[in-house]
């Protein structure tokens, strides 16, 4: 096996882009990660894209082809393959791209993710997300993801005693990051009042709870670690790459409150790097509701199982607290488009460990680590990065 | 176009009211978060008998009755409203004969969704301009659809407003009008739909506030004015938040179009709403004061004015008619059922 290296990233503005299309989207990630990366398109081998669920968002299927046509790639030929793992696609599309050059086969590798969600209306946003979680047996009889993550927060609380201030703090700390990061969705803070008073979406969730409906893309290119330096001077190695999965049912688990996909994965990821919990200087988690984040420092190691409430409590994963969280802001303040997130983590660390993150640097950060997350946990990536 | 403006103006507004909280509570939601989100706190109902044709009637003949025009010199009528009672036989007939002035007399029904009022006054500016009528008649008036359950019925009311355009004793001249018009497809009703459709989040950013804060900027750059300049601006009020938002974002403070904003005590009267806010101000207004006006109809586009109060608004019988304040004031509640039976909810084949 290789060692990878991540030498250019892109990421477009996240929010409602009315004017910006699919491809235009994807096309503007990948163009600015090739830029970064001062590469070519001669230089590329492959590309993975992860999108979740093009054909129902914006009816276009077929998205690999595509993604390398609209960035002007269609008389190479290069191999262009997309990825699927509903709201972790990106994630899985970044393994795929990783696997093929610590393989040999490839030397660089082109990654997107790309998800446009606002071109259709919110009842057929919730539906064509359901689809992620299981249609026979939850989503048939009316669940969707808030229900699902709802579900788990309750039991959270009944297990554990977390508090709905606690999940809410959540959301107030990824306001406050994304409120510095230029490409959030909501570039503003929320106060801790504005989110237990919101408005109820399936208890004890109320709408700041949950992450938007979010259009954007997000791009990184990938090098064989000992190329890496031919072109950037500022390379971010990926030391380790972990995947798991579950039950794609929620009722199916062995423990509603744990993502054993996610434990999986980061035992794969920690063991590659041959690196524990404590030596991650900052991580980019799935919050896709504030629950999730909870149950992912958990799940990562980070803290106890059922400590996850306090520690957000206690302002352990503030911007500088001792291990902090989304920086970017997360799905929830960043915005979250489905297939992109996986791969905009990855631009968050990078930029992170390349020292370029500006108003919401982090201090010394070496190690960095990225968790991605489909349905209500039947997928899992998890990457972890160091700076070279 | 110094000239050329209104000679005078009457508005309606149906006297049934049902709160927000109301509709709120038979679909289960809180009636406070509902009317605090939409700036709403109760809207207007028509009546079991009223439709556009007969607030048409009433709003045309509360404009005849503050001057002393001869319908017979009426030389045009343009109705604008997405809810005309016929699909073919116009509305602007039915006005024409009510007022007298019928038949040496163009007319037409416009649809522009809610800003087809206003396309009928720079059609009447237009006539008056080139000599070929003396006096135009232009409404914007609606009872406007809303499936039950759905956000625009915390919003869809009844009302609308009338203005006679020309150049003898004019009490506001319309001293520029100008447009902005693309195909942004926000909000529809497809023939033979009882209920409109919309799209959403979409109905904002791209659709109302694009157009109102286009046309009203290249408005303001066509005649040279600044927000500062003006007395009074009224923005089409889809809700009560949209024209408040929109206002601040173009620089107009809230003291400027609070007498236009009626919105949060009567809903949105759709081809009326923003030709009401006029009516609101013109109750008021004094010599000399200059009022900017942008109306908003989605599909989508924007009418904007550049108008100036004239000393003969002293002249006018306002008292003749009543105020759109009297109207809003003038009131009685009804409950859901009684909504429900007065705006064909309980509908059969």
């Amino acid at each position: 096996m290789r060692d990878v290296a991540v030498i250019g990233v892109g990421l477009t503005k996240f929010g409602e882009l009315w004017d910006k299309s699919f491809r235009r989207l994807i096309a503007e990630a990948g163009s600015k990660a090739i830029l970064d990366a001062s590469i070519s398109g001669k230089d590329i081998d492959a590309m993975y894209i992860g999108s979740m669920s093009s054909g129902r968002f914006v009816g276009q299927e077929h998205v690999g082809a595509l993604v390398a046509d609209a960035a002007g790639f269609s008389h190479l030929h290069i191999p262009a393959t997309r990825v699927e793992g509903a709201c972790a696609s990106g994630g899985l599309a970044i393994r795929e791209g990783y696997l093929s050059i610590a393989s040999g086969m490839n030397d660089i590798v082109v990654v997107g993710g790309v998800e446009k969600m606002n071109d259709v209306g919110g009842n057929f946003a919730t539906e064509t997300l359901v689809t992620a979680a299981d249609q026979e047996w939850e989503a048939f009889f009316g669940v969707t993801f808030p229900g699902l993550y709802a579900m788990i927060a309750k039991r959270h609380m009944y297990e554990y005693g977390t508090t709905k201030e606690q999940l809410a703090q959540v959301a107030v700390k990824n306001h406050a990051n994304g409120a510095l990061n230029p490409y959030a969705q909501y570039q503003r803070e929320i106060t801790l009042e504005q989110v237990l008073n919101a408005t109820m979406i399936a208890h004890p969730l109320g709408l700041l709870d949950c992450s938007p409906v979010t259009d954007g893309a997000a791009s990184v290119v990938l090098c064989a670690a000992e190329k890496a330096k031919e072109f950037t001077n500022k390379p971010v190695k990926i030391i380790a790459s972990g995947q798991g999965s579950d039950t794609l049912a929620l009722h199916s688990r062995r423990d509603i409150c744990t993502l054993d996909a996610t434990i999986h994965a980061a035992k794969m990821a920690y063991k590659q790097a041959n690196l524990t919990p404590s030596d991650i200087d900052l991580a980019e988690v799935h919050d896709c509701f504030t629950i999730a984040e909870i149950c992912a420092i958990e799940d990562l190691g980070f803290v106890e199982k059922g400590q996850g409430g306090k520690a957000v409590e206690n302002k352990i994963t503030t911007l500088d607290g001792s291990l902090p969280v989304n920086t970017s802001g997360g799905l929830k303040s960043k915005g979250h488009p489905v297939g992109a997130t996986g791969v905009a983590q990855i631009v968050e660390i990078a930029q992170q460990l390349r020292g370029e993150a500006e108003k919401r640097q982090v201090k010394d950060a070496r190690i960095g680590l990225t968790h991605n997350v489909g349905g209500s946990g039947a997928t899992c990536t998890v990457h972890i990065l160091e700076a070279m | 176009m110094k000239d050329i403006g209104i000679v005078s103006y009457g508005s309606y507004i149906p006297r049934y009211r049902i709160k927000a909280g109301v509709i709120a509570s038979v679909w289960g939601k809180d009636g406070a978060t509902i009317s605090r989100g939409l700036g709403i706190n109760e809207k207007s109902v028509p009546s079991i008998d009223q439709d556009t044709a007969t607030i048409s009637v009433e709003a045309a003949r509360s404009a005849l009755k503050r001057c002393t025009i001869d319908p017979q010199d009426i030389g045009a009528i343009y109705i604008g409203s997405e809810s005309h009672p016929y699909a073919v036989k116009p509305t602007g007939t039915i006005v024409g004969e009510a007022i007298g002035a019928t038949p040496d007399l163009m007319v037409a029904d416009y649809e522009f969704a809610c800003k087809a009022g206003t396309a009928g006054v720079q059609s009447c500016t237009a006539l008056v301009k080139a000599d070929m009528i003396k006096y135009g008649l232009a409404v914007g008036a609606d009872t406007s659809q809303a499936a039950p359950g759905d956000a625009l019925e915390f919003s869809a009311s009844a009302g609308g407003a009338a203005l006679i355009i020309g150049r003898d004793n004019v009490v506001a001249t319309i001293n520029h009008t100008c447009s902005f018009t693309t195909d942004t497809p926000d909000f529809w009703r497809r023939a033979e739909r009882k209920y409109p459709s919309h799209g959403g989040r979409f109905t904002g950013t791209p659709a109302y506030f694009k157009h109102t804060i286009s046309c009203a900027t290249n408005l303001m750059q066509k005649v040279d004015t600044k927000p500062e300049d003006y007395d009074y601006a009224i923005f089409h009020q889809p809700n009560g938040k949209f024209p408040v938002s929109v206002a601040k974002k173009l620089g107009f403070t809230y003291d400027q179009i609070k007498q236009g904003l009626i919105v949060p005590y009567i809903g949105n009267t759709y081809s009326g709403a923003s030709l009401v806010g006029l009516a609101s101000v013109l109750d008021v207004a004094k010599p000399g004061e200059r009022v900017f006006l942008t109306s908003y109809g989605s599909g989508a586009g924007s009418d904007g004015f550049d108008i100036t109060i004239t000393d003969k608004i002293t002249e006018l019988a306002r008292d003749n008619a009543p105020t759109v304040a009297q109207m809003v004031e003038d009131k009685e509640y009804v409950d859901y059922g009684t909504y429900a039976k007065l705006t064909d909810l309980l509908y059969w084949e």
